[in-house]
């Protein structure tokens, strides 16, 4: 029986799942729904499939038809991938059970199955071993994310889904110009052969920084960020709970697997801007969110703030700070869903986000409140959380290696976050009349969220079991599990 | 898992369980919101009185939780966490007695218990935490549970105090929060020791260490009100009376005070501190910080913001106790944790009842109160004199043994600050006892309700009447096995050489 569960692919029922799922919400549209929940719970549990996979048998390698590597697609799944496919399926049931309280029935069929298909762009993404391959699921990605934002309606969405195509747009094709140059130059896309093939060449340095900032790009590292504020506030709720907590992260992904295993000959200089570029986008983003009046705005901002942090662990390098780094690129995720719902139950009550005003709101609906509180936790990085456990890694990475500025921005950028999380919990505990009718939040709406910042304050307490589950394959070196 | 790993946890968890519980009470089952408060206070006590017993006879109570790569959630009890431990539930049980009489009948009750035992319970953690990781992981936890009883009242008034509480906490948060993990990347441990585990470090790394006690004094310092980091308290005396017993006695300032004992002794270690000159400094910002705080205290004319300078001023006393670093004075600063914590909340407890039941809120209002609220102003009495150190009371004790150990440490400058703080105690106490004994009360009161056969609701006067006995026995008894006096003897025995 167990050995049933291991000998399954997973790697590509996790890439089948969704799209079949997409496909059948597309073509049955009246149980779209019920459809979408059923292939959540299935995505879910496949992932559980595949991390035991993982801890009896090591990394997994696939050869999609048997053709193998340089001629056929590979996939390939570690601790790493792992991560990530844990991250989007916690965070893509949560946004699945929002979804069927929050869509009208007509927004629904068109979210459903733009929402599975994006899904299993994302799984793709994480377990392609060739950087072709990551590029059609990169493309695929943006385009369904792209279509979501413009979900909402309105002038607004459709402004800034039409800026957010564009600039996707832009950092695909720089990043697919960086990959023409690499195969041109050594035959192959495949990671683990480029990584014995690539030698520092001009075209692998004008690769480097072609694709670099193509991903950067997408990955709205300041000062690159522009477009994010914009698309991820006027998304839908769970739209934007999607695109902060998990489309983001996947260009990231791309750009970390480049540097740990193509590029891993470490530029000192590149990664010295990046952590400055990383530091800048902390405080900037924290400051900016400060002086937002929107509660979307503001939480959008925190993630460009939250993303600078990821690339402190640049110029740390060691393998704590990977993993510190990657630790907090999932508890904000999970935080940062848990936000963006809130934002959407205090919208759907109050019929609007302005930060001043929400005491006629909050007060009343707790749960809500809660999840936003929770998650505020996890994002100033106060303990305990897992932004705190990844907190903690990276400042003692960065004293441990003398750096200490870095460990300075990460105060400041955690006090900032701290700034404007009371900003908006402050104005729970006073208490105003709703000028108008309240909206009905279903219960759903709220608990979701609740639980999605519970578990990542959890996170702050399974951290060595995590570790341990992060290192297969030792993704990103050894000797941080403790 | 043994009796020796599971009662740390569960001391915790009795009052966490039922605080998470009472949030999702309706605001009307009082009946059951009532029942697991007392239910989770008097497991809590039960618990501390087992470990207490078992710890006075040498018992090892520890438990070990993976948090992070190489570093534990460590819960120990040692006899300076047992001092801690059973303050702090014994003054939780009379303030939750205290705040069910007082908050009868306001709204927002569920969220006020529910907050009301996290903060007992991160209390709790913070004095078992074994390692500086466990303390700091409770001593965050801590602001963030004591915020929302703050800003209780919803006022802005409430909101704004609450967001200077937590510009002062967080920051001292953070600050603390660097300074452990540097600390951490010199020496690759953070457990608590007795007598310290830094002496053995390399000479190179003193001025690092020097730098990191200011900073963790810093983070703790806001805490405990030193200066300059005091300005929060008066400010946030707009809570509710319960939540200024929490604030002044039972939680916040001591976790900051016992920070700072746990980093003196258990991290630094009392000798090898005085060796890199770091305890006179402080010996003289507490000196700084109790006559600031009284200075301050003369001119306050509400009362609850003159009984929150005097805390200012008292709480530094455990501070100067520990940095004069010998082992009289160690006594007194321990001791005077605990008596320090029996008085003020003895004294916050009768401003609330004047603010309830008359609603007298200014020292100028308090004309002849004495003759209207005998018990309240008895207690207020008894209270005011322990402050002052009036023999034979509890406060009495803490100030003798602080002299007695600044002649030992050869400090005698201390004894000035001893003598002249003393002195301004009375100047800011004495004229409040005089208004309401012996002036003509006024022909009303500003808000005066009726409660029946007592002077108030007997929830509201048990307490502050069981406390100032408290503060009578405590000072008669001092000698008593198990007073803490001589559990202070008993941690201080443990840090010096005799």
């Amino acid at each position: 029986m167990i050995g049933d569960i291991v000998a399954i692919p997973w790697v590509v029922v996790l890439i089948v799942l969704p799209l079949m799922g997409g496909m059948a919400c597309f073509l049955f549209p009246t149980i779209s729904k019920s459809l979408g929940l059923m292939t959540a719970l299935a995505i879910f549990t496949a992932v559980g499939g595949l991390s035991w996979q993982l801890v009896e048998e090591g990394a997994q390698r696939y050869a999609i038809g048997g053709w193998g590597a340089s001629l056929g697609i590979d996939l390939y799944a570690d601790g790493l991938s792992l991560l990530m496919l844990v991250m989007a399926a916690l965070v893509g049931l949560g946004v699945s059970v929002y979804s069927s309280g929050y869509f009208s029935r007509d927004k629904a069929n068109h979210f459903w199955p733009l929402w599975l298909f994006l899904w299993g762009a994302l799984n793709a993404l994480f377990l392609s071993a060739d950087l072709f391959n990551l590029y059609v699921t990169l493309e695929l990605l943006g385009l369904a994310a792209v279509a979501l934002v413009a979900l909402a309606g309105g002038r607004g969405a459709l402004t800034s889904a039409m800026r957010y195509l564009l600039v996707s747009l832009l950092g695909s094709l720089f990043y697919l110009l960086g990959v023409v140059l690499l195969y041109h130059s050594f035959g192959s896309l495949d990671i683990a052969i480029l990584a014995q093939r690539v030698e520092p060449s001009p075209a692998v340095w004008a690769a480097v920084g072609l694709m670099s900032v193509g991903l950067l790009l997408k990955t709205a590292l300041f000062p690159m960020h522009f477009w994010l504020p914009a698309a991820h506030a006027s998304a839908p709720a769970p739209v934007s709970a999607l695109l902060s907590a998990l489309v983001v992260k996947a260009s990231f992904y791309i750009l970390l697997r480049l540097w740990l295993e193509v590029f891993p000959q470490t530029n000192t200089a590149f990664s010295q801007l990046l952590g400055l570029l990383g530091a800048t986008a902390v405080l900037w983003g924290g400051l900016m969110a400060l002086r937002q009046t929107r509660l979307k705005m503001l939480i959008a901002y925190s993630t460009v703030a939250q993303l600078g942090y990821l690339f402190l662990a640049f110029p740390l390098a060691t393998s704590c700070a990977w993993t510190g780094m990657l630790y907090l690129l999932f508890s904000h995720a999970l935080a940062k869903a848990a936000m963006f719902m809130a934002a959407g139950n205090i919208l759907r009550y109050g019929g609007h986000d302005r930060i001043a005003d929400l005491d006629q709101v909050a007060q009343r609906l707790p749960l809500t409140l809660a999840a936003f509180s929770l998650a505020g936790v996890s994002i100033m990085g106060l303990p305990p959380s897992g932004g705190f456990v990844a907190k903690w890694l990276l400042l003692e990475a960065s004293m441990n290696s003398g750096q200490w500025w870095w460990a300075i921005v990460l105060i400041l950028g955690g006090l900032l976050a701290a700034a404007y999380v009371f900003r908006v919990i402050g104005y729970a505990f006073t208490q105003a009349e709703l000028p108008h009718e309240a909206g009905v939040v279903p219960a759903r709406m709220e608990w979701t969220a609740l639980v999605l910042a519970f578990v990542a304050i959890l996170l702050g307490f399974i951290s060595p079991a995590a570790f341990e589950l992060m290192g297969i394959g030792a993704p990103f070196g050894v000797g941080c599990a403790g | 898992m043994s009796w020796d790993t599971a009662l740390p946890l569960l001391i915790v968890v009795s009052s966490l369980i039922p605080g998470l519980i009472i949030f999702f009470l309706a605001e009307k089952q009082v009946a059951a919101r009532i029942t697991l408060n007392m239910l989770g206070v008097l497991v809590k006590l039960a618990l501390a009185g087992v470990m207490l017993w078992g710890v006075f006879h040498g018992h090892h109570y520890e438990v070990r939780l993976p948090l992070l790569p190489g570093l534990d959630l460590v819960l120990r009890a040692d006899r300076l966490s047992m001092l801690f431990v059973t303050l702090s539930t014994g003054l939780w049980f009379v303030t939750t007695v205290y705040a069910i009489g007082y908050l009868e009948d306001s709204p927002h009750r569920s969220r006020f218990f529910g907050f009301f035992s996290l903060c007992v319970t991160a209390t709790v953690g913070l004095a078992l935490a074994g390692n500086l990781l466990t303390f700091l992981l409770f001593y965050e936890l801590l602001t963030l549970v004591t915020y929302p009883l703050i800003v209780h009242r919803g006022t802005e008034a409430a909101r704004l105090a609450g967001r200077n509480y937590l510009i002062y906490t967080v920051g001292g948060g953070a600050l603390l929060l660097l300074a452990t993990v540097w600390l951490y990347t010199l020496t690759g441990t953070l457990e608590f020791t007795a007598r310290g585990f830094l002496s053995g470090l390399d000479a190179v790394h003193h001025p690092a260490l020097v730098v990191i006690f200011v900073l963790l004094i810093a983070g703790l310092g806001v805490k405990a009100a030193l200066i300059p980091f005091h300005g929060w308290l008066p400010q946030a005396m707009v809570a509710p009376a319960p939540v200024s017993a929490l604030l002044h006695a039972v939680a916040v300032v001591k976790a900051g005070a016992f920070g700072i004992v746990r980093v003196i002794y258990d991290v630094y270690g009392v000798e090898f501190a005085a060796s890199l000159g770091v305890t006179l400094p402080l010996a003289i910002l507490a000196s700084v910080t109790i006559i600031y705080g009284s200075l301050r205290a003369l001119f306050q004319d509400d009362l609850k913001r003159r009984l929150a300078f005097s805390t200012i001023s008292q709480v530094s006393y455990i501070v100067l106790g520990v940095a004069v670093a010998g082992p009289m004075a160690t006594i007194g600063g321990l001791v005077h944790l605990v008596h320090q914590g029996v008085q003020k909340i003895t004294l916050f407890f009768c401003a609330g009842n004047l603010a309830e039941t008359l609603g007298i809120h200014k020292i100028s209002e308090m004309n002849g109160v004495g003759r209207r609220m005998p018990w309240t102003m008895a207690a207020f009495t008894v209270g005011a004199f322990g402050m002052i150190g009036a023999p034979p009371l509890a406060g009495f004790i803490s100030k003798w043994y602080l002299g007695l150990g600044a002649l030992d440490a050869d400090q005698s400058w201390v004894l000035i600050i001893l003598v002249g703080s003393s002195l301004l105690n009375a100047a800011y106490l004495l004229p409040i006892l005089y208004t309401a004994w012996f002036k003509a009360p006024p022909a009303s009161w500003p808000a005066e309700r009726f409660f029946g056969r007592y002077e108030t609701a007997w929830a509201l006067l048990a307490p502050p009447v069981v406390t100032a006995l408290l503060t009578l026995v405590l000072g008669l008894l001092a000698f008593a096995p198990f007073s803490p006096l001589e559990w202070a003897r008993l941690i201080t025995s443990r840090e010096f050489t005799p």
